[in-house]
């Protein structure tokens, strides 16, 4: 067998080739390029830290970090809220509710549609004069005047995080209904016999029982969340107007880097975006962690 | 037969779950009194429900309405009933940019980047199963870590290595890199260690077939399910990227949908609304059709990749 087992490499080789080459060795060479005044022409300097002092005094990059956390943050408590209300209705045992399938397909249909076609369409539905959007709300007689949502930054920012709202609720929902499914009814008849109401089963069987899917739903959507690039880029000019309200980390780096031949402090954008990326992820970790501490103290 | 009910277990049966619920032995009977109630909170809930689905369809509806309206029309409001204008919206949008010529290269694209991910991380996630070799824990960690690192994270440094290797404005940065791609690699190898008996395998090497043919003929049959649930993101994430496309071409004969669609919004087809939304539908409605038909095998697929680990 110890003959055959060499033929594991063999197998493993492609991968490998094609992982080094495309992955690890640009991972190394941006690091390298974040010390340097790199311009897209060879001959460039070594800097040092250059770069990273520069980020840390940035006010656009600072800007860009506030606006990416503020726009996710509102779209994920949303998106959240509307997800476990959802997945709450549709277990309820009394309700009974039907048409799942149905109602998930429609709820799901957002996320499948190319972004920079959801930029373009919502770009035209928001437009302050033609837009489909404000001529409804003043026919249906919400508002008198139109609206000129991608004008104004709070508005602007506002827009982004619900359209993501619209895109991800369905996913978020998809999950957590796994989950809720996967939890055995012998706890809820425990919690009924109990004398339990819905919202106690909610508080102290189903949220603590889907604590590992929340906690993977919360790291995919922050790490793509930081991420937030096309939807910003495409719905106004591409460098985050109004008042730098859309510019995102991102969007930040890839105008740097591909706008204006800034390789060697985009690179250190990207190499900043990736430590928040990390510090992000490891308090949502520790947070999650801590609470179940807590409850286990409890409990003893 | 036994695949299947393999695929069942994986991916969790959403379906069959809140059933089991609704069967419960200990199910009270309600009051009378409070079942009309129920009745009036049920209809409440399903129409916040339609509204909710609603609201999740009416955009792509007022596309596919305004993109067969003139520009004037579009401009003067809103209605449901579509206008006559579409084949008018088709020629000033062809006027400006040749969007099939789109479609196909994100076909390509798209096609081939899912093939090869499927081919090659079944490939490595075979090897890294049944073979005990110097240095694989190692090399299997290494590459879960590296999982965790974004994409945007070695952008610069892949841009300058495409240029390097001269393979800028051309699909390959778009396509080879798929050969590697770990995540699917994991889950493949998760499947695969819970589904194929290495007695199986042993079985057809005494039967003298060669390691690569055994691959071929067993293992990659059996490995199906895993790959089409992981070939189902591959391919929605290939259509709709972006940024990197958008980063490695340059002539517009090159571009992607997704690309094509940036390109239209500074174009002078902006300035015909109805045929700017036709470009738009163009490039959603085929991927709605494909949706009709998957969306069960969609919905449990994105379940099993959260809820397996």
């Amino acid at each position: 067998m110890k003959k055959l087992d060499r033929y594991g490499y063999l197998f493993i080789a492609p991968f490998w080739v094609v992982f080094l080459t495309f992955s690890i060795y640009p991972v190394f060479l941006t690091l390298y390029y974040s010390f340097t005044n790199y311009t897209g022409s060879p001959g460039e300097e070594i800097v040092g830290f250059a770069n990273y002092t520069r980020l840390l005094t940035d006010t656009y990059f600072i800007e860009a970090f506030f606006n990416t956390i503020k726009i996710w943050g509102v779209n994920f408590a949303l998106q959240m809220g509307m997800a476990l209300l959802l997945a709450l209705l549709f277990s309820d045992l009394r309700l009974k509710l039907k048409g799942l399938n149905f109602f998930r397909s429609f709820f799901y249909l957002p996320n499948l549609i190319t972004i920079s076609s959801v930029a373009l369409l919502f770009g035209i539905l928001l437009d302050w004069q033609h837009g489909s959007l404000n001529m409804v709300l003043m026919k249906i007689g919400l508002i008198s005047n139109p609206i000129d949502w991608l004008a104004e930054p709070v508005t602007a920012q506002l827009s982004v995080s619900l359209i993501l709202t619209w895109m991800w609720f369905g996913h978020s929902f998809i999950i957590v209904m796994a989950g809720v499914s996967g939890i055995s009814t012998d706890y809820f008849e425990a919690a009924h016999i109990d004398g339990a109401n819905r919202w106690q089963m909610f508080t102290k069987v189903t949220l603590p029982l889907l604590k590992p899917i929340l906690l993977y739903i919360m790291i995919t959507s922050l790490i793509g969340g930081l991420q937030l690039f096309d939807l910003p880029m495409l719905i106004t000019d591409g460098i985050g107007s109004p008042d730098g309200s859309l510019n995102t980390m991102v969007l930040y780096l890839y105008n740097q880097a591909f706008k204006y031949n800034n390789y060697g402090y985009a690179s250190a954008v990207a190499y900043g975006l990736f430590l928040i990326t990390l510090i992000f992820s490891a308090i949502v970790f520790k947070g999650m962690f801590r609470n179940e501490r807590a409850t286990q103290k409890k409990g003893a | 037969m036994e695949q299947n009910a393999e695929t069942r277990r994986m991916l969790p049966d959403s379906e069959a779950q809140p059933k089991r619920k609704n069967d419960r032995p200990l199910k009270v009977a309600p009051p009378k009194k409070e079942k009309s109630k129920h009745r009036v909170i049920r209809g409440l809930i399903y129409a916040s429900l339609t509204i909710l689905a609603i609201i999740c369809f009416i955009p792509f509806l007022m596309m596919i309405i305004n993109a067969t309206r003139t520009n004037g029309e579009v401009i003067s409001g809103f209605t449901l009933i579509p206008g006559n204008a579409l084949l008018d919206n088709y020629a000033t949008l062809s006027e400006y940019i040749n969007i099939w010529t789109g479609f196909k290269n994100s076909l390509i694209i798209s096609v081939s980047v899912t093939v090869l991910s499927g081919y090659f991380s079944a490939l490595t996630a075979y090897g890294f199963t049944f073979y005990n070799f110097k240095g694989k824990n190692a090399m299997f960690i290494f590459m879960l870590v590296m999982m965790m690192v974004p994409a945007q994270l070695g952008l610069i440094g892949f841009y300058e290595i495409s240029k390097t290797l001269g393979i800028l404005d051309s699909f390959i940065p778009l396509i080879v890199p798929a050969i590697a791609t770990p995540f699917t690699v994991f889950f493949i190898r998760q499947y695969t260690q819970a589904t194929l008996h290495i007695s199986l395998i042993e079985a057809a090497r005494i039967d003298g077939a060669s390691e690569l043919r055994i691959f071929h003929t067993i293992a990659l049959p059996m490995m199906m399910p895993a790959i089409a649930t992981m070939s189902i993101f591959t391919f929605i994430g290939s259509w709709n990227n972006y940024l990197m496309p958008l980063v490695l071409l340059f002539s517009p004969e090159k571009y992607t949908l997704p690309v094509l669609m940036g390109f239209l919004k500074g174009s002078q087809v902006a300035e015909n609304l109805g045929a700017l939304y036709l470009g738009i539908a163009i490039s959603v409605v085929p991927i709605m059709i494909a949706f009709l038909f998957l969306s069960k095998y969609i919905v449990s697929s994105i379940s099993a990749g959260a809820v397996k680990e």
